[in-house]
């Protein structure tokens, strides 16, 4: 939470500081029933994943896949902050912020099996789940691409008068793109409404933080006059105090801010990724042991009183469940058909009583 | 009718369409304060101030990128880019974002965007400022791709482009920017994808477009004059969406084609003229198509050398009485 902590080993997230970020008040106000989706949340997206890779392994999804297992409280404690003018955009590992915002599972696990009854009607894949209508707006390829978009979704708000903040999530490799740095740039010589979410596990693809980014991430805000702070990611209450502090500034002043959360994932980069190349597995282990993110908060909330053992296997039970009936309607769902493979390129050509143009779009 | 200039015919489409609609909005590096790079922005701040004429850092991908983002959420950002040229630095966000986005969200996000300025050589500018994308840019699925010849076509079609849901890329020319034509005082609008005959003639179809047009019809006179030739000059205007039935009117009345752009030779425009020309309107063929493009080479700087090396009126003389031998 401190910036002090960034000037410490860089690969190792920042020590919780749990009992004030538990006392927040956006934490200290939640009601137990909110406590519990939080948790719920944060169960479904793992319980989700884990079903999408086995799906994966059966050969059901294509391409890639980008498994965001571990860093659950990192999404769920943003976008459960995220009020009618707040925006979502991300890069590919998308699934947890997808959930996050309120997606169905069987729209997303239909778009990863390519199906007509996906999210992009099996256009995207699962590296590019979009939901304008909860303000998630992907869903994005190429590493650090989505973040240009981020800070036009922050114009948007602040041109059209909206007062909301949109965060722009990336990864700890996206900070070395140029696009980012242009984008940091603009945001704070206009001051727009929006919050670089990096989202540090402590690689990008297979080349460890020290080995990759050249002093602190969060503080290159510091070149540009931002805002900026570290934070436990593992730690959703610590998640969303320090995300309420500063979604209020962008929304209320209009002030950008870059804010990095120490977390880690379990699983290889992607599914292309056999994950044993470049860290140990007594690494991987010593904080699923230890920093759990689903773990210890449940922890707390049993301690809390706010839940007990039996109820929470119940909702991982629950979610279980719902992964795997999403897996059925996928696999129940039809493919699109050669036919579909031309809609929703043009506006145009989808609304043709509407087309003002001529001459041909298509070509043989 | 008045008579105004390309550059003055543009503005007046961006300050009809910043009157008639508050979500269009004017971003580019130079658009304000300093009038525009090219003055086609000229006067524009003053009138529609800073809210709508907004000066950007010289940071393509991430304002290119920002106005595709607020595009997503309803704005309509018409962006300048100083040159055409500069869009390398941008093409992620132009050619990833703005051409896809709407594709791979399944059709749930919409992307109004126009990036507009001049793609053109023949300025003396080398090789880096000199690139005519028009053909990198119409491979991408989901854009439209606009290149106007004349003030009258610069203006309607911007109003178009300006009024349009899908991202528009709209290339102008700085060497047309003070050529002036007849433009009507009153409002007019010119639908994407129509082609344009600026010369009607019976023996010889000159497919083309931007500036080549002008080359085109130099060259089209002096072949009637000492050759008694008669040359249809067919400007596209748009490359996509691409009036091809226009083109193939004309062949079928003229029989012959010569393309005439300024592009490098390997997969242009013309490229796909040729193919579709040849696969729709084989029998009508008298002769092979013949193309007159840009010497294949980067664009040299040695200013008498790199007219020779771009289109100009003689080239297309000589590339015309050779298909007509």
């Amino acid at each position: 939470m401190s910036k002090k902590a960034t000037t410490e080993s860089t690969s190792k997230p920042a020590t919780l500081p749990a009992a004030i970020a538990a006392d927040a008040p956006v934490n200290r106000n939640l009601s137990k029933v909110e406590r519990i989706e939080l948790y719920r949340t944060m169960v479904r997206i793992r319980r989700f994943e884990e079903r999408s890779l086995r799906a994966y392994q059966g050969k059901k999804i294509g391409g890639f896949m980008h498994p965001y297992i571990g860093q659950e409280a990192v999404a769920v404690g943003c976008c459960s902050l995220m009020g009618k003018h707040d925006h979502v955009i991300t890069a590919y590992r998308d699934h947890g912020h997808a959930i996050a915002v309120g997606m169905g599972l069987n729209e997303q696990m239909a778009e990863m099996y390519g199906k007509a009854t996906g999210c992009s009607k099996g256009k995207g894949g699962s590296m590019h789940f979009f939901a304008p209508d909860r303000n998630f707006w992907g869903g994005h390829g190429i590493v650090g691409g989505q973040i240009p978009l981020g800070i036009g979704l922050a114009y948007g708000l602040k041109y059209l008068g909206l007062k909301g903040a949109a965060m722009a999530f990336m990864g700890d490799g996206a900070v070395n793109q140029g696009a980012v740095h242009e984008s940091y740039n603009l945001a704070a010589l206009w001051q727009l409404p929006v919050i670089f979410v990096i989202e540090n596990n402590g690689y990008s693809m297979g080349t460890s933080q020290s080995r990759s980014s050249a002093g602190d991430l969060a503080r290159r805000a510091e070149g540009y006059n931002m805002a900026w702070d570290t934070c436990d990611g593992h730690d959703i209450y610590a998640v969303r105090a320090m995300m309420d502090k500063y979604l209020k500034l962008a929304r209320e002043e209009s002030k950008p801010a870059v804010i990095e959360f120490r977390c880690y994932r379990y699983r290889g980069h992607s599914v292309a990724d056999p994950d044993n190349t470049y860290r140990t597995k007594a690494e991987i282990e010593e904080y699923r042991r230890t920093k759990d993110t689903i773990q210890t908060y449940q922890a707390r909330l049993i301690a809390e009183k706010v839940l007990t053992e039996a109820e929470a296997e119940e909702i991982n039970q629950a979610a279980r469940a719902e992964a795997e009936a999403a897996a059925e309607f996928a696999e129940a769902s039809p493919f699109p058909t050669t036919d579909d493979i031309q809609q929703d390129v043009y506006w145009e050509t989808d609304h043709p009583s509407e087309r003002k143009s001529q001459g041909r779009l298509f070509f043989d | 009718m008045p008579v105004i200039t390309y550059r003055e015919a543009i503005r007046h489409a961006l300050a009809e369409e910043l009157a008639r609609d508050k979500k269009v909005v004017v971003l580019g590096e130079e658009v304000g304060q300093f009038n525009g790079s090219y003055k086609v922005t000229e006067g524009l701040l003053e009138k529609f101030g800073p809210d709508r004429i907004v000066d950007t850092s010289i940071s393509e991908a991430g304002f290119i990128g920002m106005g595709v983002g607020a595009s997503m959420l309803g704005v309509r950002p018409v962006m300048e880019l100083m040159f055409w040229s500069f869009y390398s630095v941008a093409f992620d966000q132009i050619l990833n974002n703005a051409a896809n986005v709407r594709y791979m969200s399944g059709g749930l996000i919409n992307c109004p965007i126009v990036i507009r300025g001049p793609a053109n050589g023949g300025t003396n500018v080398g090789a880096t400022h000199s690139h005519t994308p028009e053909n990198v840019l119409a491979n991408h699925p989901g854009v439209k791709v606009v290149v106007p010849s004349t003030p009258y076509d610069a203006k309607g079609l911007l109003k178009s482009a300006i009024r349009d849901n899908d991202p528009v890329f709209f290339l102008e020319n700085t060497i047309l920017y003070g050529n002036k034509g007849e433009v009507p005082a009153e409002e007019y609008l010119i639908p994407l994808g129509s082609a344009d005959v600026k010369r009607e003639g019976t023996d010889l179809t000159i497919v083309t477009y931007g500036r080549c047009v002008l080359h085109s019809l130099a060259a089209a006179e002096i072949l009637q004059k000492e050759h008694n030739i008669s040359v249809e000059v067919v400007d596209l205007r748009s490359i996509r969406p691409l009036d091809i039935d226009t083109v193939l009117k004309s062949v079928a009345k003229t029989h012959r084609v010569l393309i005439v752009e300024e592009q490098k030779t390997f997969a242009s425009v013309g490229t796909q003229l040729t193919y579709m020309i040849q696969r729709e309107a084989f029998d009508e063929l008298d002769a092979p198509i013949h193309r007159l493009a840009t010497i294949d080479a980067p664009a040299i700087y040695s200013p008498p050398v790199e007219i020779e090396q771009l289109p100009n009126p003689a080239r297309v003389l000589k590339a015309a009485l050779e298909l007509l031998k």
